[in-house]
């Protein structure tokens, strides 16, 4: 929040700013309740960009909806800044899977709606129309403000939707797979942005992503889930290269290759995709686990 | 080629834009590309028509009735016109009365100032095209009531599961229910409610009126249910992170994701009042297309099959324009300017 207008001031920048503890939670079914997500312990420091890693179905996005307070957790809970998160709020802004831009606004009025809402009468006419000039501008979007998001492309529209996002002001900045709907080139396009305006304004970062690559380029951090039901914390993975980062530096460099090897084989030896669930057990396995393989960054 | 698009050029005026092919193309040049597409749209459909008035030329006169031989199309258009002429007549009547009164009271008020002169109002014999403007009120009434009803109690049913379970027997109870069996109802209720004739709307209009609309509310008021239910989770999301209130919620999110679905209710229920209102207008005798159609039957001369059908044909059209006017509204009010509304 604060570190959007003013540099983020180092003291603080150590000290936990979003905590994950004990966090899980329950869905009711006719089958009796079922265990999404158990145990989810995580500690994230003020400007942090932490990645979520997982097979499709493993409750990442369950974990991204609690913070964002979208889902209530079950058991434990989730605290910003000391205080218990309960509902949804612009301080926590997500950038959704498919952008979810209200397609009866332009780019321009979308943004708008975030702003006059967040910001009310705390923003002069001329305040908001410059502070929604100049987040379009931090994605450069802003030769597009009057086109609606069936007139840009796909790329374009997740632009939008980040703008929207940053707008808010939002002491975490929560994103659902922002690019997993993106061609390959927008999505090195757009991870190359997102780098540049994380190292701006120092925004704490949730991201999801199914992309191993995204990850290490991206993150300070990687955590990496069990598979569900009743995921967990596998193993996180301190990513300590240096930034800003380089696509192509980072190819030929070891480290980058050992991070990315870390994760695959976590991935593809450690928590291998069980086949479609018909009864489902592999709960007390991913449980068993996750207590072993689980540390504390 | 290359010399009509320079003429083109040189002439571009505003006009040009109602030509075919917008003016961008020479008209033959844009009939040499678009003859099939004319063919399919306009050629198609006045065959269809051609083909439907003669089986009906045939047809007519294989079917003998009391009232003598079933008008075929010529008839009609023979009583058609009759009916033009005597709405004219009629207009010409009115306007000599005027004129008459004017002359004879300037005349009274000359000789004596203090006269007492009287100015009445011509006492008009519904022509059928005063019946048609009758019709297209009571409906324009009865269909607006339902709209301010409908929407609104659809936005909010389908806002709430709770409100909409409790609702919703209701609706399919009533929903079924034919505007015949509302009448006596509707007749007796407004007998006793509504004290006509002092300057207002006549009682048996109100009749038709509220007819009409206990049969139109019911498409609305489930296709605005539905639209608001189907509204994406995705921007229900958006709404929630953003603190959205209720009005702003409604306003930004709801109702424009609903608009779709409204205006298919609309449409729904536009056509339906308009079919129920000529057997309203024919039970409750308010002076409509339906009491035109219920006095020729009754009125039983040799020319009133041919009247009733140039009744249903107007009947017909009108219905037709209504629900093309509606489109016309609903492409307006879209904010989906691609989509196919048909």
């Amino acid at each position: 929040m604060s570190s959007q207008t003013k540099p983020a001031p180092t003291a603080t920048e150590r000290k936990p700013h979003l905590e994950l503890s004990g966090v899980g939670i329950e869905f009711p079914t006719p089958q009796g309740p079922f265990c999404a997500v158990q145990n989810f312990n995580l500690k994230i420091r003020e400007g942090e960009f932490v990645s979520l890693i997982g097979h499709s179905g493993c409750g990442k996005s369950t974990v991204l909806n609690m913070v964002a307070g979208l889902h209530c957790a079950t058991q434990g809970g989730v605290l910003l800044n000391g205080k218990e998160v309960t509902d949804p709020g612009p301080e926590r802004a997500v950038v959704f899977q498919n952008h979810s831009l209200l397609p009866w606004l332009t780019v321009y009025q979308n943004v708008e709606l975030a702003v006059r809402q967040v910001f009310g009468r705390r923003k002069s006419r001329r305040e908001v129309r410059e502070w929604i000039q100049h987040n379009l501008e931090l994605v450069q979007m802003t030769h597009a403000r009057d086109k609606r998001p069936d007139e840009i492309s796909g790329g374009m529209k997740q632009r939008v939707g980040i703008a929207r996002a940053l707008a808010m002001e939002p002491q975490v900045l929560l994103m659902d797979e922002p690019f997993g709907a993106l061609d390959a080139l927008t999505r090195a396009h757009l991870q190359d942005s997102l780098m540049e305006i994380q190292a701006d304004l120092g925004n704490t970062v949730i991201m999801i992503t199914h992309d191993v690559d995204e990850a290490v380029l991206l993150s300070d951090r990687i955590v990496m889930m069990t598979n569900g039901p009743a995921a967990s914390i596998g193993e996180v993975l301190d990513v300590n290269l240096e930034r800003p980062r380089s696509r192509l530096e980072l190819a030929d460099q070891p480290e980058y290759n050992q991070y990315r090897s870390a994760v695959l084989r976590f991935l593809y030896e450690k928590q291998q995709k069980v086949e479609p669930l018909k009864g489902k057990p592999a709960k007390q396995a991913a449980v068993e686990e996750t207590d072993d393989a689980h540390r504390v960054a | 080629m290359s010399t009509a698009t320079t003429w083109l050029k040189r002439s571009r005026g505003p006009l040009l834009a109602l030509l075919p092919g917008g003016g961008q193309t020479h008209p033959a040049t844009w009939l040499k590309q678009n003859w099939q597409d004319l063919v399919a749209r306009v050629i198609t459909p006045i065959l269809g028509l051609l083909v439907f008035v003669g089986v009906w030329h045939l047809g007519a006169q294989q079917i003998h009735t009391s009232l003598g031989t079933f008008p075929g199309p010529a008839q009609v258009a023979e009583q058609a016109q009759n009916l033009v002429n005597s709405h004219l007549a009629e207009n010409q009547r009115e306007v000599e009365f005027y004129e008459r009164q004017e002359a004879r009271n300037t005349q009274m008020l000359e000789q004596d100032p203090d006269a007492p002169v009287r100015w009445r109002d011509y006492n008009r014999r519904p022509t059928f095209f005063d019946q048609m403007v009758t019709s297209l009120w009571t409906v324009l009434g009865g269909f607006g009531l339902a709209t301010l009803i409908a929407v609104p109690l659809g936005v909010m049913i389908g806002l709430n599961q709770t409100l909409y379970r409790a609702v919703n027997p209701v609706i399919q109870i009533f929903k079924p229910v034919s505007p015949l069996a509302w009448l006596p109802l509707v007749t007796l209720v407004v007998s006793a409610v509504y004290a006509s004739g002092d300057g207002g709307l006549s009682r048996s209009f109100i009749v038709s009126m509220v007819t009409v609309t206990l049969c139109a509310l019911w498409p609305t008021l489930i296709n605005t249910a539905v639209g608001v239910t189907s509204v994406h989770q995705d921007l229900n999301n958006v709404s929630r992170v953003l603190r959205l209130n209720w009005f702003r919620h409604v306003k930004t999110i709801v109702l424009p994701s609903a608009v779709p679905m409204i205006f298919t209710g609309l449409r729904l229920s536009l056509g339906i009042s308009w079919m129920v209102l000529i057997a309203a207008e024919m039970l409750a005798q308010s002076p409509g297309l339906g009491k035109f159609v219920w006095d020729e039957f009754q009125n039983g001369s040799s020319n009133s099959l041919g009247r009733i059908c140039v009744a249903v044909l107007m009947i017909g059209f009108i219905g037709f324009l209504l629900d093309r006017i509606m489109l016309l509204i609903q492409k307006w009010v879209n904010w989906d300017k691609s989509a196919i509304v048909r």
